[in-house]
Order: C-alpha cells, then structure tokens, then sequence
C-alpha cells in the first residue's frame, strides 16, 4: 500500500438485548482509505474487530435502501457516507431515530412495512383489461407526474427525520406518503378512493406539521414533505366535495 | 412436542425527551415555529387599538399616544425583526406545500417560489406604506 495508512474513531450505539438494559456506546479505531464508506468501516469492525456487531446493509450502492443509520445525529445512507468527512474527529453511528432498536443498528421495521401494505403500493386499474386488451398506456407527461416519487428506496430516513412521527408513530409518516402520492397520482391508477381513507384518517397528513427535514434528507431526491402536504389540500377537497357532489361519488 | 426457545427480543425504544435540541434543523423550526407568537403579539395589539376606537376619540388618542412612547418603538423594532424572520422562513418552507407549477413547459424551483413570495411581500408593504403615508398627510 503506498497511502499512509489512517485511523479513525468510530463510535457506534450498542444495544444487545441479552446483556444491555440499554445501548452503550463502543469506540472502535479503523483503519481507513479514502473511498471507504462509513458501511465499509463497519465491515471492517465486523471482520476483524467485533464480530457480534449487526448491522443491515446489502447492495453498497443506495439503491437497496438497507443501510440507513444515524451518522453524528443525521439520518444518512452509510454506504453513500464517507470516513473521509469525519477524519481526524470521527464519528458516532447509532440506530436510525425514532425506530425500536432489535440489536446494535438493526431497526425494528414491521410498522412501516403494515403502513406499506396499507395503502396498495401497486397500481389498481380504473377498469380491469384483459391480456388481449393490451397494455394500459402512459404519455411522456403523465409519467413524468409521478416519476419523482417512484424514486423511494423504502430507506425510512425521512421517518428517522421526522419528528412528528417520532413523538406518534401512529402517524402514516413521509415515505409512505410519497408513495401513496405517487400510484394516486399515476394516470393509469383508479384506487385513489380506497387510498383517500389513509391520507383523512385521524393520524394521517393533518399530523405533519410541516418540519421538511424528510425532504432535505432523502436520498434519492424524493420531495415526501411535498407529497404529505399536497395531500393536506386533497383532504380538505375530499372533505368539502362530498357536500356538493351526488350521493355515493366521493368518499 | 419440541420445546419452543424463550424468545429473546427486547425491542428497545428511545426517549423523545429535548429531541428538538439533537439537530440544528430541529433547532432552527422551534425558533421559526416560535416566531409565530410575536405575529400573534402584533395582531393582539392591532387589535387592542381597534376596541379603543370603538370607545371614542379620547381612547383612540391614548392608544396612538401610548405607541409612541420609547418602549412601544423598542417593542415595535423586534416585532418587526421576528415578523421578517417568520416571513423569511414561511416562503423558505412554501415550495414543499405547493403543487408543481409549470412556467413554459419547466417546473419552477424551490429558490423562484421563495424569492417570488418574499418580493410579493415586499412589493404589498410597500404599496401598503404609500397608501398610508398619502391617507395621514
């Protein structure tokens, strides 16, 4: 190796049920080039340092959307993280925010895998076709519509941004929104009336009080503060149409 | 039967408590979201000369009176600095709250929507304080 070779100090929130009452922290020195990521880092702890330590991660290139931690306090993606920026101070990693720690880094997940679930992810035809029919065509324009918000990894950085949903994680939350957001808005789509139960629900959009540091952290340039705050108005004219409209068309 | 392995999970959930204090942007939102009470102040005082000139003449001449006292104008300088402050952050936060809007064919920026509402602000203040500069004199 011609680079000298660095060290940096990695602190990471520790949390293994069968011996913590709660997470504690462990510094680690690491070894280092300047094309590691912060995921690589934790590999090397892996490997060679501690092996006990968990961590979720699988393609290395923010496009699974497994690795999502906090690093010093903000929720990043760590294989699109540098050790580089962090050099000679370090840098903490704990757990994404607002979720139950299962071990170490590991997230609990199952709450916003229900809310996925929950509001039909997929496209739901205004009139079923059958296979001779064809298929369900789509202008340049109409895709471009919803094109940023299909963009979603299912990261859940903006949850671990959002402080609304950590104080009530009832509420439906950005990520699930954006993706709500996007098949309502797709021309092909016509289960917007099923979905509408979600966006008006007690704690569906009115919970956001508009932070927007969902949107400042995405990855992907998703806009889900835009999509929760679009379907604010949504709401309101779902609320105030049914008053004008005849019996059995809005819901 | 095989004996079922105690089941070892402990999800563990962490405290909200001074959560706004853990991140700048959190910081910077309490400080904006706080700036909303010296715009109610300010409207509670508006409001206050309104009642007063319902009371007749004499009470409406103490309250313009009492706005010009030093402390009034003090008070007036940093309702005006909060006021500019909560308008700066509203227009900053606008462009996620509104619907795509398309000006030839390009979907207008985040920076065009904000500057666009703070120049409509101060092109309304201005015309506001000619109105009212030619309505006194």
């Amino acid at each position: 190796m011609s680079e000298i070779e660095k060290i940096i100090p990695i602190e990471v929130l520790r949390y293994r049920p069968e011996q913590d009452t709660e997470p504690v922290l462990q510094t680690f020195q690491v070894p280092f080039t300047d094309d590691m990521s912060v995921l690589q880092g934790l590999q090397y702890i892996k490997d060679y340092l501690d092996g006990s330590l968990s961590f979720r991660w699988s393609c290395r290139m923010a496009i699974c959307g497994s690795c999502g931690m906090m690093v010093n306090g903000i929720p990043s993606l760590s294989c699109k993280t540098f050790l580089r920026d962090y050099y000679p101070v370090g840098l903490r990693i704990e757990a994404l925010a607002h979720f139950p720690i299962e071990r170490d880094l590991v997230i609990v997940m199952d709450d916003f895998i229900e809310k996925l679930e929950s509001i039909k992810p997929y496209i739901i035809p205004k009139k079923p076709r059958t296979l001779i029919e064809g298929e369900y065509l789509q202008t340049p324009t109409e895709r471009d519509a919803y094109e940023q918000f299909s963009s979603c990894i299912n990261c859940m950085l903006c949850y671990a941004a959002c402080p609304q949903y950590g104080l009530n994680s009832k509420f439906i939350g950005p990520g699930i929104m954006a993706l709500l957001h996007r098949y309502n808005i797709d021309s092909r789509d016509g289960g917007k009336a099923q979905r509408m139960e979600m966006v008006n629900a007690e704690d569906g959009v009115f919970d956001c009080t508009a932070v927007g540091y969902c949107s400042k952290v995405c990855p992907k340039h998703v806009d889900p503060g835009n999509a929760v705050n679009l379907n604010k108005m949504e709401s309101a004219k779902d609320y105030f149409l049914r008053f004008v409209m005849p019996k059995g068309t809005g819901k | 039967m095989r004996a079922v392995a105690p089941n070892r999970r402990r999800p563990y959930v962490r405290s909200m408590v001074g959560w706004w204090r853990k991140n700048p942007y959190f910081v910077e939102y309490m400080i904006h979201e706080g700036s909303a009470f010296f715009v109610a102040a300010y409207a509670l005082i508006l409001m206050v000369g309104l009642l007063r000139l319902t009371q007749g003449e004499a009470a409406w001449n103490g309250w313009l009176t009492a706005l010009r006292s030093p402390l009034s104008i003090a008070g007036h300088l940093i309702l005006l600095v909060a006021m500019l402050y909560h308008a700066w952050t509203w227009f900053t936060i606008m462009p996620i709250t509104l619907p795509p809007i398309f000006v030839a064919g390009k979907r207008l920026s985040a920076t065009a929507i904000t500057a666009g509402g703070l120049a409509a602000t101060l092109l309304t203040s201005v015309l506001l304080l000619l109105l009212v500069w030619r309505l006194g004199t």
